[in-house]
């Protein structure tokens, strides 16, 4: 199994030096392992964070680091974080099914908006209605829709093999616009938002007298149930077959295509939902800004979690936390909001690169002699 | 007359329009063709624009004497090398920590865009400047210079000769790029890389290298696209998100174009004409984003009826999107 592998400059030179370094994989990395690496690059991207910030901000690293707590914890700002975890974790756990197909559904800010879009249309029009029904229709109106814009590339994907991360990536786009064509259409005043004074019927209900409790339990919700049907349900089964090999998803009599379509009908599906959620549950009002790149954020925080709704969890936390950090660092400085972004950034590119020392093993050969002879013997 | 007239100031703008898509999906193609899908473009041309800016704010504000020479080459130098660091952390972990493509590349783009509009909207708060805002008037004038004679040539002039001279340049690199695909050695090699890398590999060819030169140089022509952008078309001025999807567009016009960048041209300047389109023709406002989503439904339509089709060379390089690891063929 531990196929040996050179790296070195001289690989192509058919030196007979041994190689410096070499790279196997590991068959299995121990748990410990695997939390270590993880911990460490968390720990360094931090390091490194704090670093720019200090270099930037020119201020003392013990108050930027208050500042970072008091602005996902602070007494105004917790519910505020609270939601934000909700609506990404809700996004990540509806693309993870097609991620394990090995399905890059790239769309989930469009099929967020156009579950968004869909619930605001029937919020605008369904005054004849009982609350009861108008609330159910805003629900199914946007899941549906989200459904529908998740199957498009699906069926194209499972008949013609078109290119899926192309293809639901233009798709948001495409939603992006139809949402502004709304706007126009919807508001004569040429706002760029459709509000809460339109958007009027099939509200969903407050509970506990917190606008963000319903959103919170839904995607709680959401969570366990995700856990349950990827580990413990045939779907899920099928879905990670399809994933490691078609073929051999072929082979044991699963139907491909119709695993495919499915899982992305519940992908877009549930993204929708969280676009109902948004808007039906949230803000009552609707813009292309919506989502405001959750859909993809939650990519990657879907894959940093390996694909595990649990795991999710702590990923959306760590993502969350550090960016409305950032952005209470960059408020209370008066410096541009984006510097959450860069901060996230960075934390992405080592928690990425770190993946490598979790399934590779580095070997540096220092003894270079004996490599040689090694080698020698292998050629003879 | 006025009608002719309209028509050639429709072209202009749409070349105007089209060149930053160009840039774009010239670098795009580059790196694609190594199998290497960088979603990481848009936020690279985010970088490439403002570190030009930063480049060009500091010549500007040295107190020197603006030379035009130098008020071309330092921003154009630095916009390079800030799209190659880019590009570098691209390449470093999706070729050599063999990192998922797609998560590495969105990651690129959110930290590239937040980089552009952190500094250009912090720029002169950290420099502690006295300019009230973002604006490189004198280093635009320079890259806006046009031949002498633009003005003498009537429509014809306004036609070919009213750009600045990166309008040329985004022809010209999509050229040699197409060139140097189809018709050379390096081009067949890389080409191998994207196609099937591990019998480019067993054929001899340094798969790592070429998907580092190809990662690193497509990503500094994307990088140009979002300089022409600040630095010609807004004539200087920063604004923050004012660069918008371009650079997802140009990754539709990479479909779009069937993955060859003398076709892109005509794809760019298309894209970008339909972008301007609505100042032209009397639609109502109410229909305008519906125009807007024209290209987006063109790029999807391509990306379907290419794959239908299955023709050979219409097809996205094989290995798009997968890292190539030697101990698994």
């Amino acid at each position: 199994m531990n196929k040996a592998i050179s790296i070195s400059k001289k690989e192509h030179t058919h030196s007979k030096a041994a190689p410096f370094i070499t790279i196997t994989k590991r068959d299995a990395s121990s748990l410990k392992w695997n939390i270590a690496v993880r911990v460490i690059a968390i720990i360094a991207a931090l390091a490194l964070s704090a670093i720019i910030t200090v270099l930037i901000t020119g201020e003392n690293p013990i108050e930027l680091f208050s500042t970072v707590i008091d602005g996902a914890f602070g007494q105004f700002r917790i519910w505020g974080t609270a939601q934000a975890v909700a609506m990404l974790l809700g996004i990540a756990l509806a693309l993870t099914p097609a991620f394990k197909m090995k399905f890059w559904n790239t769309g989930g800010e469009g099929q967020v908006l156009i579950g968004a879009l869909a619930s605001a249309l029937v919020m605008m029009y369904a005054q004849p209605l009982p609350h009861w029904l108008a609330c159910i229709l805003v629900v199914v109106a946007g899941v549906a829709a989200g459904a529908v814009w998740g199957i498009i590339p699906a069926v194209f994907k499972a008949y013609w093999k078109t290119n899926e991360t192309l293809f639901t990536l233009m798709m948001n786009y495409v939603a992006i616009q139809l949402i502004k064509f709304f706007l126009k259409v919807a508001d004569k005043s040429g706002s760029s938002t459709v509000g809460p004074s339109l958007l009027l019927y099939g509200r969903l209900p407050v509970l506990f007298g917190q606008q963000y409790m319903f959103n919170i339990i839904v995607v709680t919700a959401l969570t366990v149930m995700m856990y349950i049907y990827l580990k413990r349900s045939k779907h899920g089964y099928e879905i990670a077959v399809v994933g490691e090999s078609e073929n051999t998803a072929k082979y044991i009599g699963i139907n491909v295509k119709k695993v495919i379509i499915r899982t992305m009908a519940l992908s877009g599906a549930l993204c929708g939902l969280i676009g109902v959620l948004l808007v039906g549950a949230t803000s009552y009002s609707i813009d292309p800004n919506l989502a405001g790149g959750n859909g993809f954020t939650a990519i990657m925080v879907s894959w940093l979690a390996k694909f595990n709704p649990i795991i999710m969890i702590f990923t959306t936390l760590l993502i969350v936390v550090l960016s409305r950090g950032a952005e209470n660092v960059s408020m209370t400085l008066g410096l541009n909001k984006s510097f959450s972004d860069i901060l996230t950034g960075i934390i992405l590119f080592f928690i990425i690169g770190c993946e490598f020392f979790i399934n590779y093993k580095i070997h540096f050969n220092i003894k270079a002699k004996s490599g040689k002879e090694a080698e020698d013997s292998g050629n003879n | 007359m006025a009608i002719i007239e309209q028509i050639v100031e429709l072209i202009v703008r749409a070349i105007m329009q089209g060149t930053p898509l160009l840039f774009g999906s010239t670098g795009e193609i580059l790196t694609e063709k190594s199998g290497n899908l960088n979603l990481g473009i848009p936020g690279i041309m985010y970088i490439g624009a403002i570190s030009g800016v930063i480049g060009g704010f500091f010549y500007q504000n040295s107190g020197a004497k603006i030379i035009t020479v130098l008020a071309i080459i330092i921003p154009l130098l630095s916009s390079l090398l800030g799209s190659l660091i880019a590009s570098l952390i691209y390449g470093f972990l999706t070729i050599t920590l063999r990192a998922n493509q797609n998560v590495t590349g969105l990651a690129l783009t959110t930290f590239g865009v937040g980089i552009g509009n952190f500094f250009g909207g912090s720029l002169i708060k950290i420099t502690n400047s006295d300019t009230p805002y973002l604006a490189l008037s004198k280093i635009s004038a320079a890259y806006r210079t046009t031949l002498p004679f633009a003005n003498k040539l009537g429509l014809f002039g306004q036609l070919f000769f009213s750009y600045g001279f990166m309008v040329y340049l985004a022809v010209i690199i999509a050229l040699i790029v197409s060139f140097v695909l189809k018709r050379t050695r390096v081009g067949l090699q890389l080409r191998s890389v994207g196609e099937s890398p591990a019998t480019a590999d067993a054929a001899g060819v340094n798969v790592n290298r070429y998907k580092y030169f190809a990662t690193c140089i497509g990503g500094m022509i994307a990088g140009l696209g979002g300089l022409y952008y600040i630095l010609d078309y807004s004539k200087g001025i920063w604004a923050n998100d004012a660069f918008g999807d371009r650079g997802w567009l140009a990754i539709a016009i990479v479909i779009f174009a069937i993955w060859r960048p003398n076709v892109s041209i005509l794809g760019s300047y298309l894209f970008g004409g339909l972008y301007i389109l609505f100042n032209y023709v009397s639609v109502s406002m109410n229909l305008l984003p519906l125009m807007q989503m024209l290209p987006y439904v063109v790029t999807i339509i391509v990306l379907v009826i290419v794959s239908m089709r299955k023709k050979r060379e219409n097809q996205p390089p094989a290995s798009l999107g997968t890292n190539y690891f030697r101990e698994e063929r």
